[in-house]
């Protein structure tokens, strides 16, 4: 299944006020890969996951989804195969009530009734959270929100996954059984987090951004050992490898 | 009414409107139809009526009972509401002074009844609207106003707004409170101040409608916030706006009030 | 200030609902027809920023009395007249169903009072004008101030109106006017500063963002000056039609009749009991049905009026008054009744 590929090539991109945010990242993932993204705050983590499915497209440089470049023209059929997950799960939920919002991509792709239901059930029962359905988004805690996030994702079936900090919010359980659930998830994703033991855990491949550059990119596990290259970075090992 | 007064009647009522009773499982769109017919009936009476207005609170007390609605909570909002009207009908005893009834020896004009009456439309008027909301929820009503053909663009961003009256209710919050504690006294609440709080709330509500419309486009977005909500009217629904009619009707052409008020009298000679 | 159900007949209260639904559907038509799909989220989130800025009071200037936003305006600048009018009737329907801020009748007026005449008179005709291509703080200011009155004075001005034609105030038009009005001025007056406060913060804070705004509405351009006033010469016909219509068949028409006021017949006597009491409540009791007495006030209020017909309807009599007070004491009973039979269950 090789349309599970994603390729930046010197992507480059500018926010309208004129801040520089990616200045030339290039990488490729193969199909099945899973791939960490770090970085110091404000290094460009959320900006390249918002290239991968062309809500933003670079100013120079392209991106491509399998075989095909991501552009004005092909982004809304390319869109269905990636699956983003956004850093605050407010933007992402915006339905009057949980089961409508994950409802919302499933009713877009034109499935009937039934199916929909199906798909609701099943992706709400990913995340434990089959039993707030009829609850409205705004009296959920937040990490109920951010498991709801995900399931609204999941429900579309994506062929590959970009999620912007998804453990953020959530306590050690949830966070537990989140890992566990990427782990079977078995294609292409990509996560851009803090949280470096859950990209340890999850990655086999990590890429480090600063300053809206590729810093280094390689196996997590020699990567993220690294202390001289994460401090330089504004990160720190990962407490699983820090050695107590 | 501080802020958080404000915030905290948003969230009672709806969490009122996501009860469990037999008002609140009735169809959305019955409920919104007859509340309509309910206003038109009450404002339908003329200046000077009282009496015969005096049967309507029959629907609300009906409404709140069956809805399983606290009382208080919806008078205290009736007496805490824009008293605009209270305030021109007002006027109305000390314009129109001509006497028109001797009550229990004391005299009443014709401007008192005509403000009597405004101030029974205005409870009645204004309890049907909280009572609508209090038993149905916002969603429901929107859904119900899709369905009852208002254009679907208004009623999505009215679902919308719904939606994030609360995230930037808080964030609103938030910043108030950043300005009261930064500020002594006065100074901090002036009109320049203001505009800044209010200049970065707007940037930031700008910036979450961006994002909010990336996330849209990811999950498929075409314009439209499609649903799936059950959307038969049942019998129970139809008996209702029937029952509701009749009682409208009923109470509307003839002087119930008056009848009672004869036959007692007949009982008392 | 908000218009009222309780103020309202229902000839003014439906016509203005029809003139609303006819404006805000075809704003929707426009919309559909030309809009970016971003603008939908863009107006949510807006509509949302209102009701919270709303509710951030604060100190205007040397008076020590507390204002809040009001919203038309700075709406109708930012996203354009179709937009703006459907955000502003979002706005004042949850106000109306949560505060019950005027109520759901007066919602037709409400919307047309606050948002038809910033939308479609005071933006196009006045505030794009005023403010041209500038982008000098000082000329938006002047345009706003000058904007935001405007359209609070048609505003206030159209309350005045819509409560005359309901026939249900007192109020003689000359002296509503004079209640209104000038309040009106210092509220439009505040709401025009604040209004172009926010348009100058967020063009210096963000240059880029109101033009970005401004390109997701490239229908702009499209409303021609001829078309809104014939739009707008077509609509005041019809509802200035409709209205006097409705005035001249007189909604409170009164069928005044005698009888039913005083047609008691008399009460025997009957001394034991509480009827002796309640009959000489009633003995007190009694509706004049002589409505050609003269007004207890002076005469010169009476010429400045339209002679006013006391309309004391058939149900305002002493049964009616007994028969009202029988009835509510029934209502509190039912109501009573239900909820303690509720509490039982559970
Ligand atoms: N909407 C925007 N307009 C202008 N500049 C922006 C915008 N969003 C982000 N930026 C800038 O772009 C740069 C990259 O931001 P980005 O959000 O991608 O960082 P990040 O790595 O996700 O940070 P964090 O770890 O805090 O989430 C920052 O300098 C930021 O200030
Ligand atoms: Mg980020």
């Amino acid at each position: 299944m090789s349309h599970h590929i994603i390729e930046f090539r010197d992507v480059c991109f500018r926010y309208p006020d004129g801040t520089e945010a990616l200045k030339g990242i290039s990488f490729r993932i193969t199909h099945g890969e899973s791939v960490g993204v770090v970085g110091a705050n404000g290094s460009g983590k959320s900006t390249l996951i918002r290239h991968m499915n062309g809500c933003l497209l670079p100013t120079s440089g392209t991106v491509n989804i399998g075989d095909f470049p991501l552009t004005v023209k092909t982004r809304r059929e390319l869109r269905r195969k990636v699956g983003i997950v956004f850093q605050d799960p407010d933007d992402q939920l915006f339905m009057p009530t949980v089961f409508d919002d994950v409802a919302f991509g499933p009713l877009n792709l034109g499935m009937d009734e039934a199916c929909v239901r199906e798909k609701v059930r099943g992706a709400l029962d990913v995340v434990h959270c089959l039993d707030l359905q009829d609850k409205p988004p705004h009296r959920l805690s937040l990490g109920q929100k951010s498991a709801v996030a995900i399931a609204s994702v999941m429900a579309m079936d994506p062929d590959i996954l970009a999620m912007d900090e998804p453990a953020a919010n959530l306590d050690p359980r949830s966070r537990r059984s989140l890992i566990a659930f990427l782990k079977t998830f078995k294609h292409s994703k990509m996560i851009a987090s803090h949280d470096l033991d859950l990209i340890l855990d999850v990655c086999e491949r990590c890429i480090v951004i600063g300053d809206g550059r590729v810093v280094a990119d390689g196996p997590s596990a020699e990567l993220l050992s690294n202390r001289t290259m994460l401090e330089e970075n504004s990160l720190e090992l990962p407490l699983s490898l820090q050695g107590r | 009414m501080t802020f958080s007064d404000h915030y905290f009647d948003i969230d009672r009522l709806d969490r009122l409107s996501r009860k469990e009773t037999f008002v609140h499982r009735l169809d959305p769109r019955v409920k919104t139809i007859a509340t309509m017919l309910f206003l038109i009936t009450v404002i339908s009476f003329p200046k000077y009526e009282v009496a015969a207005l005096v049967p309507f609170f029959l629907f609300p007390v009906l409404m709140l009972t069956l809805g399983d609605i606290p009382a208080g909570f919806i008078a205290g909002k009736i007496l805490l509401v824009s008293p605009f009207a209270i305030l021109i009908g007002l006027f109305n005893p000390f314009l129109d002074t001509r006497i028109v009834a001797v009550v229990a020896g004391l005299p009443v004009s014709a401007g008192i009844l005509s403000f009597l009456s405004i101030l029974l439309k205005f409870v009645l008027t204004i309890s049907a609207a909280l009572l609508l909301i209090a038993t149905t929820s916002f969603p429901g009503v929107c859904h119900a106003l899709r369905q009852l053909g208002f254009p679907a663009i208004f009623v999505s961003q009215l679902l919308l707004l719904y939606r994030y009256l609360f995230v930037l209710l808080e964030e609103a919050m938030r910043i108030v409170r950043a300005r009261d504690m930064r500020s002594s006294g006065a100074r901090g609440a002036g009109v320049r101040v203001f505009v800044r709080l209010v200049g970065v709330l707007f940037l930031r509500a700008v910036d979450r409608a961006e994002r909010i419309y990336h996330a849209m486009l990811s999950r498929g977005f075409q314009g439209d916030l499609p649903t799936l909500r059950p959307s038969r009217v049942t019998a129970v629904d139809l008996a209702f706006l029937a029952a509701t009619i009749a009682f409208l009707a009923g109470f509307r052409f003839s002087q119930v009030a008056e009848g009672i008020g004869r036959s007692a009298q007949e009982l008392l000679r | 200030m908000h218009m009222a159900d309780a103020l309202l007949s229902p000839a003014v209260g439906t016509t203005l609902w029809a003139g609303t639904a006819a404006v805000t559907s075809y704003a929707s038509k426009k919309l559909k027809r030309e809009i970016d799909d971003r603008t939908i989220p863009l107006m949510g989130v807006l509509g949302a920023f209102i009701f919270a800025a709303q509710m951030i009071n604060f100190t205007i200037p040397g008076t020590g009395s507390s204002g809040h936003l009001g919203g038309g305006m700075i709406l109708a600048i930012i996203l354009g007249p179709h937009a703006a009018i459907l955000v502003i009737a979002s706005v004042l329907t949850v106000q109306a169903l949560f505060f019950a801020d005027g109520g759901l009748l007066a919602l037709g007026c409400n919307i047309w009072n606050l948002g038809f005449y910033p939308c479609y008179l005071v933006y196009p005709l006045l505030y794009k004008p005023l403010v041209g291509n500038s982008q000098k703080p000082g000329r938006i200011l002047v345009a706003s101030l000058v904007s935001a009155v405007t359209a609070l004075q048609l505003g206030a001005f159209s309350v005045v109106l819509e409560t005359l034609l309901s026939g249900k105030s007192e109020l003689p038009f000359g002296a509503f006017l004079l209640l209104m009005q000038p309040i009106h001025l210092a509220i439009g007056i505040i709401e025009g500063l604040v209004t172009a406060g926010i348009i100058n913060y967020v063009r210096s804070a963000r240059p880029e963002l109101l033009e970005t705004m401004a390109a997701l509405r490239p229908l702009d351009a499209s409303i021609s000056l001829k078309k809104i006033m014939a739009t707008f010469i077509v609509l005041a016909v019809i509802t200035g039609g409709a209205l006097s219509w409705f005035a001249s068949t007189h909604p409170d028409g009164l069928e005044w009749s005698i009888e039913k006021v005083t047609g008691k017949g008399e009460l025997p006597e009957q001394e034991n009991g509480i009827a002796p009491v309640l009959k000489g409540i009633q003995e007190k009791t009694a509706f004049l049905p002589d409505y050609g007495f003269k007004p207890a006030g002076n005469d010169a209020k009476e010429g400045e009026a339209p002679p006013v017909w006391p309309g004391i309807e058939a149900g305002t009599s002493v049964a009616g008054l007994i028969g009202a007070v029988i009835v509510l004491g029934m209502i509190v009973l039912i109501g009573m009744g239900i909820r303690s039979f509720r509490r039982g269950c559970t």
